[in-house]
């Protein structure tokens, strides 16, 4: 067996310049052992200053009840769970690229799937705020759990979406968290074992686990991110499932679709993968890892925005036909009269939704547009605040108009602390984000490394002669057939 | 726990191409490789040395399913049995509201079983504390240790392994397995008690 590894020229290299072990190790650990720079400290401290500011909103809102929030009669779902939808849906770029991409063996997946894990965990952890601190009397919260009590005991209802919800967002925050982490211990171990300090050899020894590096180690470890991308899979696929389906199992109009599934999923991937290019596309220019994060990772997930946000777009499509077709006068109120009229108090939330969702992302049909950074950062933000209105949309425009004419709350404004809840979870998002790319390694160093002699750009270059001369005969006779 | 000290003849290798060889015929010459350490996982070096498949999936499907007998089990007792809620006149055994739970608590227990049973066998925790042949196997060098008996010419192994292309050679008397330590300290285990 030969272990000359071999792969077509037609790819485009996966680590650029000219790279070995080595190197690799240096330019993604060095950013951890280096100070951080000022800009760091203004980013983390501004967040951290968002945080507090999230911490008193929700100190007033847990003192002074829900009445702080501006939800009223009809609209009992504001920017609240707008807000958790939107932070869930951002948490299933990382678990997509991770598991997904694992068992679909896409190799670029090696340069972005530990930062996006990274961003799904912060992600879930500021959707879960919002449904904790919505309960109102939050010192009830344990009463999700099915657990023996002296009411009866009176147990859950299993067969509430709201308590599937419960169960999906713990046990893919769980789940999420071991992936991520399992696949930390050996780059941690690579940190430890170079670090100059006694405090650095400390943290990080027990953060590696007492990690080696036996043969026999990775090869359980193989196994295991293999199983657990593979039970990730349907399980990014659920998460977002379920909670379309707090929506999709109630009576409401406009709520009451089948559609939602679906459309839910390929939304929560469309604006997951947009976060993620907001966050490395400053990443790579800040921490200098533009060879590892190449505009091919960048082209490569454009290429899933604009195939996820014309999903979404034939979602919109097809719930405004089935509306017209379905001739129920409410689902059709809902829809052409609530959504889709642009005269009525909330038609300029569709249309912005419409826009940012499904016309923007059209131009990346045209790779010159993919792969040009300064349109893939403007084009991530649009996409995200496209979805957070498409949840807005949603929510409030089924809801704010009621069967009954005489309880119609035709205007909906969130008050400054259902705002600064809003500001609060950003803030927390981005306190961890900070924390993250300066204590942990950003890119799955193992994992660059294991595909370096194969896409790296100084290792293909050297195939060109292979594929010259007789690449046919060659991988016939040397190449190792990866399994 | 720990292991005891036995000695080694240590080779760090700094490419695979070389290192698949080297193993082959370290192996063929009847000398036995305690492991090998590399930064990534190197395809196809757990069956070069001759290590068996895992059968970490097959635990991970055993907690699966004990994951969904859980969770069907424990649904269906409470909803038919304990306190049967009446929902609007449905049935009490509502098989179909039930999948979405089951499937989490399947995933669960099978993540979670796992991770820990991989910890278990790999023995990794916090505050365990290993000996480590090469700072650099973490890096960049791929380290072969091969364990010495009584009866071996460490000599001859060197110059055995100098001849298969490995950079570095050093003979190292070792604490095996692991104990809780921190890596800031250096530790005082047998090989001090034993005086070597």
């Amino acid at each position: 067996m030969s272990l000359l590894k071999y792969e077509s020229q037609q790819r485009e290299p996966l680590v650029d310049g000219d790279k070995n072990y080595h190197q690799i190790t240096e330019d993604i650990i060095g950013p951890i052992e280096a100070k951080p720079t000022r800009l760091w400290y203004i980013g983390f401290w501004i967040s951290v200053a968002l945080l507090i500011f999230g911490g008193y909103s929700v100190y007033r809102e847990v003192t002074y009840g829900i009445g702080q929030w501006n939800l009223n009669k009809t609209i009992g779902w504001g920017w609240d769970i707008t807000n958790f939808v939107w932070w869930v849906g951002i948490g299933h770029a990382g678990t997509l690229i991770s598991a997904i991409l694992l068992l679909f063996r896409q190799g670029w997946r090696t340069g972005v799937n530990r930062a996006a894990e990274a961003m799904t965990i912060f992600a879930v952890m500021c959707a879960g705020q919002f449904p904790i601190w919505h309960m109102g009397r939050v010192w009830m919260a344990f009463f999700v759990m099915p657990y023996p009590n002296t009411r009866g005991p009176l147990w859950v209802n299993f067969n509430s979406p709201l308590l599937w919800d419960v169960f999906a967002i713990s046990t893919y925050f769980t789940v999420s968290l071991l992936f991520w982490y399992s696949g930390l211990l050996p780059d941690f171990a690579t940190v430890r074992d170079r670090a100059k300090t006694k405090f650095r050899k400390m943290m990080y020894g027990v953060a590696a686990f007492g990690w080696t590096g036996s043969t026999k180690h990775w090869q359980r470890h193989e196994s295991l991110s293999l199983v657990l991308a593979g039970l990730s899979t349907p399980l990014v696929l659920s998460v977002h499932t379920i909670v379309s389906f707090d929506f999709a199992t109630s009576v409401i109009p406009g709520w009451h679709t089948t559609i939602f599934p679906p459309y839910f999923v390929a939304g929560a991937i469309f604006s997951g993968f947009a976060m993620v290019q907001t966050l490395l596309i400053v990443v790579r220019k800040v921490m200098n890892l533009q060879d590892y994060i190449t505009m091919g990772h960048i082209e490569a997930m454009n290429k899933v925005i604009v195939l996820t946000g014309s999903i979404v777009g034939c979602a919109y499509l097809t719930e405004l036909f089935i509306a017209w077709y379905g001739q129920n006068t409410y689902e059709g109120w809902a829809f052409f009269e609530n959504r889709a009229n642009i005269m009525s108090p909330y038609g300029w939330s569709y249309w912005l939704m419409m826009f940012c969702n499904v016309v923007s992302p059209q131009l990346f049909w045209s790779r010159k547009l993919r792969r040009n950074i300064t349109v893939t950062f403007f084009m991530s933000i649009i996409v995200n605040i496209g979805m957070w209105y498409e949840r807005f949309v949603i929510i409030v425009t089924s809801v704010y108009r009621d069967f009954l004419p005489s309880s119609w709350s035709t205007y909906y404004s969130p008050s400054i602390w259902e705002i600064g809840f809003y500001l609060g979870t950003f803030g927390l998002f981005f306190t961890c984000f900070f924390l993250f790319a300066k204590y942990f390694p950003v890119i799955a160093v193992a994992e660059i490394k294991s595909i370096l002699k194969t896409s790296g750009e100084n290792y293909k270059a050297k195939m060109t002669d292979i594929e010259k001369s007789d690449a046919e005969k060659f991988y016939v006779e040397k190449v190792e057939h990866a399994h | 726990m720990a292991g005891g000290i036995k000695k080694f003849v240590v080779g760090s290798f700094d490419d695979e191409a070389i290192l698949f060889p080297a193993v082959k015929n370290v192996r063929k010459a009847g000398y036995k490789i305690y492991d090998v350490y590399t930064p990534f996982p190197v395809h196809g070096l757990d069956h070069a040395l001759g290590i068996r498949e895992t059968s970490l999936h097959t635990a991970g499907f055993i907690y699966a399913i004990t994951g969904t007998t859980t969770a069907l089990g424990f649904m269906s007792w409470i909803f038919t049995k304990d306190w049967p809620l009446n929902i609007g006149g449905k049935p009490h055994f509502a098989l179909p509201a039930w999948i979405p739970i089951t499937f989490e608590l399947t995933v669960l227990f099978s993540a979670v079983g796992m991770v820990l049973t991989f910890c278990y066998l790999c023995n990794l925790a916090p505050f365990v504390k290993k000996h480590h042949f090469h700072p650099r196997a973490t890096d960049d060098l791929f380290v072969m240790a091969i364990e010495c008996s009584d009866k071996t010419d460490d000599a001859a192994v060197q110059s055995f392994l100098q001849n298969a292309g490995a950079k570095e050679i050093n003979v190292q008397v070792a604490e095996t397995g692991w104990w809780i330590g921190r890596y800031d300290k250096e530790q005082k285990l047998y090989r001090d008690e034993k005086g070597y």
